[in-house]
């Protein structure tokens, strides 16, 4: 076991781990933060998407015990961002959540989407999210979310 | 188990020196998987990932981008064409904001999206250690099979190099799906007109990437005739006979992503529209 | 009626879900996602030969490693040895040394550890010895040789009626997986007097239940189940997984278990939809009026029941397709193999058949010079008219009319961008190569139980005052929301029946009656009708409290006859009320013989359109969009039901374009998301939809299920617009790239007459 202690959310989170856990396991097991998601763990699905010094990833891929100094931000973390926000609503309203278990990696991703760009084109919409894979909605009804959020924000 | 996370590409080149069996982190697209899986259980974990030195990309007629240059930043900067447009199939989104060049060229799969075109603008990759300093291997002496790159015990990759080569390049990808898709077969091609050059080299096509020379010399003749600074006007026989070329050079297998067959099929109609949209750029 | 005593977000409006803010945020607990003090991480031994015979298993090592603290096999178990959706239970909860593992996957022993990585390292330490046994892998040799789960024989109409016109054809589906994105999970907990509570991602509470209790050998009472959040369904989930094995190790160890399977376990560790092999032969008139339908239809059923029985019915009873079909001979059946077990998968053999009998259609329309929307109009089936098993259609049955509204759904522009173009990114195609094609597709399947299932589901319904004293409503039920969105149906319900809007769905557990399955398109009707039959006799009794002119309950008050507000229904509440009431649907009758019978409860119908934009020359296809007409009922929530048909278009779309779980001698080669691929956003097609709302006379409020039909004929209009553009045959889904560039094409490795058995079957002549 080793030591690992990481940025996470805004405040300095430590605890006991395997040396070879995934950053998402351990924000799940260690550290409670249950939602990022456990779809695939190969960096396939979304489902477990942080923003990892700003950047859209999949804390499945990143190695728990090599992300000291990161700044990680989880789909808790964005609890207060003008921008999820808008985009939970949207995916409430608009009917893009279904079964809900690669919902909050879509809340991040979508999240980033908008923060660069308040009223992306539909390829766009869907080549930004082309690595958040959802089983239940056919996505329809989340790039009308991202329609949605986007006027919202303006 | 245990996870080293040197500072500074000193000391990682240092911990590598002392442990040359250490497993090197990148991106984490490759090996975290096989941990997630139960696949891999490295003793040592050498984590490059946040080396800054590693990040640089000088992007002029020559290019230096460092192996810590994720594919993001890549098709961001880079003004290769056919680089870029490897680069945007890599994964998705999340995969190209982790994922690395030099992760590409250490985990040596002939399915790395952007190796054929790392053959085909005749890159040459840095290499160092604490032992032997900076080597230089061109890309052609690379990959030694499928996840045999020419790296030494204690060896990192530290850039990948090459030189411009004009607009005349392409990048083909066949995947069953449009997004997030591992080749069952790719293609780069370069008409690098200032330097009198084509190059063409296959991904998913065989053990390794495989350059298919024969047609680089077929075409190369075609635009000697017309004049390298001008567009060349192809035959259905001249493509026909080009595409016959480059799938003859393909060595593929049958796998779960799909069959031999299917494999140099698509590479000769991948070849004919490469030809066809580098030969028209002047 | 003034707005105030109008109960809003009632049945018919889209309201959103009321489980969205919790999911939005990751605030929601999925099976996966639960901890309790003390957890254990439970994981599972897994044969990796497809037969095999055990002869021992040898567990000393790994019961001493670090952090283990059960290790468990088949000689450790105290109740039944054999579980299963099917009566009698076939398949082994772990098997025994001395018996046979039946398919690669199957479980052997499990181990709990303090954590995942040391019970890894247990299941490594655990030596079975196996003797390898040659598999059973071809499911026409299996029937051959009498392994056989179920087989059954349609016959109406005239056996010897001849036909102007006969085409014949043979058709495949692979096998697709559900690829639910939330893992097979649950946790399970000690009771402090010997009993268990397990939470768990199911479709059924009390299917699991009857189960769990068996194999743990415990008295009824002493396990209770509890949903744990179900992150996709689609089938996956009906055969159980971790149940019992948590259970297991949790009252062994005295301490939590959480287990999950990863997306490679998950592969082997449920059933999937069944691979279909399908000789058809069609005949109509000269006018293109259906003559008879022969078809053999055969399922690789895997090494258990799971089932396969009923997939073996309906692929049957539903195989002719929602036609006018006089004459009809049907042989279904379903092969025990050494494969993993296949079962249920939304659409549930009526997939399958539609494929073939469709593709079948357009041969025939192809023969007779006739347009295939006109072919499909002329025989389409209407009320009154009786299925090939001789029930009559008593219910709504537009089949016409969603004909006729989905082709005049307005078509798809052309792609704008290269990223629309097939092959997206990969940049292969350009306009320039690529065709467009049409194709159009019917289809239709039964609601709910059938075969005289006694289907009911039950709900508790309670009224009372909340704390700020207004009134406010509890729905308990032990129904799986799956993703689906049941529990905004519920609450809707419960809204209009009884003109209180705040209501609470509470968490379904084992505690309150069955529901049974999240499954068959059945929990609105099932499970809505038991929650607005319950709700009725609470607002009945509201109504006897407040006593004449009281008539009607809306809008928080109790009205007269003339819609006026007489008081709060607050009012009424200084005792709760609270009624249970179990909702049953009309009896069914089996099968006979012949198989026929009035074996189902009602139909769905569904009408699609699909246009694809084709690269014929390097095999790659990119569908632009899905037009759908679809029979519903009437739509309870029209958000929802546009949101099922959107998803289940999507698993259409990748079943006709890239999903298939590919089997080498036995073992699966592309168990993970890497190489078992969804279609992503980018594969998405545009969707056109239109609700056709004639209501059901025996369902509540009208309303159908919609869950199955969006992936009935989906995948048969997408494949018949590909033949459009291609002139290929494409007889098998998912289309490959080198079908689909000509490079090959599936033909049968068996010659039957349809309608025939496959233990008739012969090779086909070698080509010269």
């Amino acid at each position: 076991m080793t030591q690992v202690r990481l940025q996470v959310n805004g405040a300095v989170r430590e605890a006991e781990a395997w040396p070879g856990e995934s950053l998402l396991y351990f924000l799940r097991e260690r550290l409670g933060l249950f939602g990022s998601k456990n779809a695939c763990e190969q960096g396939e699905c979304g489902s477990c998407s942080v923003f990892f010094d700003g950047e859209l990833v999949c804390s499945c891929l990143v190695l728990a015990a090599a992300a000291e100094g990161a700044q990680i931000v989880t789909v808790e973390g964005l609890e207060d961002d003008p921008v999820a926000a808008r985009v939970r609503e949207a995916m409430v309203a608009a009917g893009g959540v279904q079964c809900g278990f690669c919902t909050p990696g879509f809340v991040v991703a979508m999240t980033g989407l908008l923060r660069g760009n308040r009223h992306p084109s539909d390829l766009e919409t869907r080549e930004a999210l082309s690595g958040n894979l959802c089983r239940c909605t056919g996505y329809v009804r989340i790039f009308e979310a991202v329609r949605r959020a986007g006027d919202a924000l303006e | 188990m245990r996870v080293s996370v040197p500072k500074s590409l000193d000391a990682a080149l240092g911990l590598l020196a002392e442990d040359p069996q250490a497993v090197v982190l990148a991106g984490g697209t490759d090996l975290m998987v096989a941990i997630n899986f139960g696949r891999a259980r490295p003793e040592h974990i050498v984590s490059i990932a946040r080396l800054a030195e590693l990040k640089e990309l000088v992007a002029g007629e020559q290019v230096l981008c460092g192996a810590g240059v994720t594919y993001t930043h890549l098709l961001q900067r880079v003004r290769d064409r056919a680089l870029v447009d490897a680069a945007r199939t890599v994964g998705s989104p999340q995969i190209r904001n982790a994922g690395t060049i030099g992760g590409n060229l250490g985990t040596c799969s002939p399915a790395g999206d952007t190796l054929p075109i790392l053959a085909a603008l005749d890159a040459t990759i840095v290499v160092v250690s604490r032992r032997s300093g900076e080597r230089r291997v061109p890309f052609s002496d690379w990959m030694r099979g499928p996840k045999q790159p020419a790296l030494e015990p204690g060896e990192l990759v530290l850039r990948a190099e090459w030189e411009e080569a004009g607009p005349a390049q392409a990048f083909l990808k066949a995947g069953t799906r449009n997004a997030m898709v591992i080749a069952v077969a790719s293609l780069a091609m370069v008409v690098d007109r200032a330097r009198r050059r084509v190059r063409v080299a296959l991904g998913s096509a065989g053990p390794t990437i495989i350059r298919a020379t024969a047609a680089e010399e077929m075409a190369s003749g075609l635009i000697e005739e017309v004049g390298w600074e001008r567009p060349l006007t192809l035959t259905e026989a001249a493509r026909a006979r080009f595409a016959d070329l480059v799938a003859a050079a393909a060595r593929p297998i049958d796998d779960q992503r799909g069959t031999g067959a299917y494999r140099r099929h698509v590479i000769g109609v991948m070849a004919s529209r490469a030809l066809q949209r580098t030969g028209a750029a002047a | 009626m003034p707005e105030g005593l109008r109960t809003r977000g009632g049945v018919g409006e889209s309201i959103p879900r009321p489980d969205g803010p919790d999911k939005v945020s990751g605030r929601f607990s999925f099976g996966s996602d639960l901890t309790a003090p003390g957890m254990l991480f439970g994981k599972t031994l897994r044969s990796p030969h497809p037969h095999a015979l055990i002869r021992s298993i040898d567990v000393e090592k790994a019961t001493g490693m670090p952090g283990v603290k059960a290790v468990l096999t088949a000689a450790d178990l105290p109740g039944e040895r054999l579980y299963s959706l099917h009566k009698p239970p076939d398949q082994p909860v772990l098997a025994a040394a001395g018996d046979e593992v039946r398919y690669a996957g199957e479980p052997v022993a499990i181990v709990a550890a303090e954590h995942p990585e040391q019970a890894r390292a247990a299941l490594e330490a655990i030596a079975v010895e196996y003797e390898v046994l040659a598999p059973l892998l071809d499911p026409v040799d299996a029937i051959q040789r009498g392994s056989v789960l179920r087989e059954l024989t349609i016959r109406s109409g005239d056996p010897d009626a001849v036909a102007d016109v006969v085409v014949d054809g043979y058709y495949e589906v692979g096998q697709q997986d559900q690829a639910p994105l939330g893992p097979e999970a649950g946790l399970a907990i000690p009771t402090p007097h010997g009993g268990i509570d397990l939470w768990v991602a199911t479709q059924a509470l009390h299917v699991d239940l009857e189960q769990v209790e068996a194999c743990l050998g415990m008295r009824p009472g002493a396990v209770r189940l509890h949903l744990g959040g179900v992150g996709g369904a689609f089938g996956a989930r009906e055969d159980l997984s971790i149940q019992v094995h948590a259970c297991l190790l949790a009252l062994k160890a005295r301490r939590p278990v959480k287990m999950w399977y990863g997306r490679e376990e998950s592969f082997t560790g449920h059933v999937h939809r069944h691979p279909a092999w399908m000789w058809y032969s069609t005949g109509a008139d000269r006018d293109g009026r259906l003559v008879f339908v022969k078809a053999t239809i055969l399922l690789d059923g895997g090494a258990y029941a799971s089932s396969s029985g009923a997939v073996v019915a309906n692929a049957a009873c539903f195989g002719a397709g929602p036609y006018r079909v006089p004459n009809a001979h049907v042989w279904s059946g379903a092969a025990r193999t050494n494969t993993v077990p296949n079962g249920a998968m939304r659409g549930f053999g009526a997939v399958q058949s539609c494929f073939a009998y469709e593709g079948q259609m357009d041969l025939l329309a192809a023969r007779l010079g006739l347009d295939p929307i006109e072919l499909r109009l002329k025989n389409a089936i209407r009320p009154g008219d009786r299925l090939i098993t001789g029930q009559a259609l008593t219910g709504a049955a537009p089949m016409a009319k969603l004909i006729d509204l989905c082709q005049g759904l307005p078509e798809p522009p052309a792609p704008s961008d290269s990223l629309a173009l097939p092959g997206g990114a990969g940049n292969v195609a350009s306009a320039a190569e690529v065709v467009r094609g049409t194709g159009f597709a019917v289809g239709f399947k039964n609601i709910a139980y059938s075969e005289g299932s006694d289907d009911y589901a039950t709900a508790r319904v309670r009224l009372q005052r909340g704390p700020d004293g207004a009134a406010v409503v509890q729905v308990k039920t032990a129904a799986s929301e799956v993703g689906q969105g049941l529990v905004t149906v519920c609450l809707q319900v419960a809204r209009t029946e009884l003109g209180v809007e705040a209501v609470e769905i509470e968490r379904a557990d084992t505690t309150v009656g069955d529901a049974g399955s999240s499954s068959a398109s059945r929990q609105t009707w099932m499970t809505g009708g038991a929650v607005r039959d319950a709700a009725r006799l609470v607002a009945a009794e509201v109504l006897k409290r407040a006593g004449p002119p009281a008539q009607a309950l809306a809008g928080g008050h109790v009205l007269d006859e003339e819609g006026a507000a007489l008081a709060p229904i607050e009012l009424f509440l200084d005792e709760p009320i609270e009624r249970e009431f179990e909702h049953h649907h009309r009896p069914t009758s089996g099968l006979d013989p012949a198989g026929q019978g009035d074996a189902h409860v009602s139909f769905m119908f569904v009408a699609h359109r699909a246009t694809v934009d084709v690269d014929a020359e390097a095999g790659l296809a990119r569908v632009a969009q899905v037009a759908t007409a679809q029979d519903v009922g009437r739509a309870i929530n029209p958000l929802q039901v546009h949101g099922q048909i959107e998803g289940g278009i999507a698993q259409g779309v990748g079943l006709a374009t890239m999903e298939e779980i590919k089997l080498k001698d036995g073992l699966i080669r592309n168990a993970s998301f890497t190489d078992y691929i969804i279609p992503t956003s980018l594969d998405m097609p545009e969707v056109a939809a239109v609700l056709v709302e004639e209501p059901e006379p025996e369902a509540p409020y009208g309303a159908k299920g919609v869950g199955e039909p969006p992936l009935i004929s989906s995948p048969a209009a997408i494949v018949a617009a590909m033949r459009a553009a291609t002139g290929r045959r494409l007889n098998r889904v998912p289309v490959s790239p080198e079908e689909l560039a000509g490079l090959s094409e599936c033909r049968p490795g068996w010659l039957v007459r349809p309608g025939q058995s496959p233990a008739e079957a012969v090779r086909p002549a070698p080509p010269l």
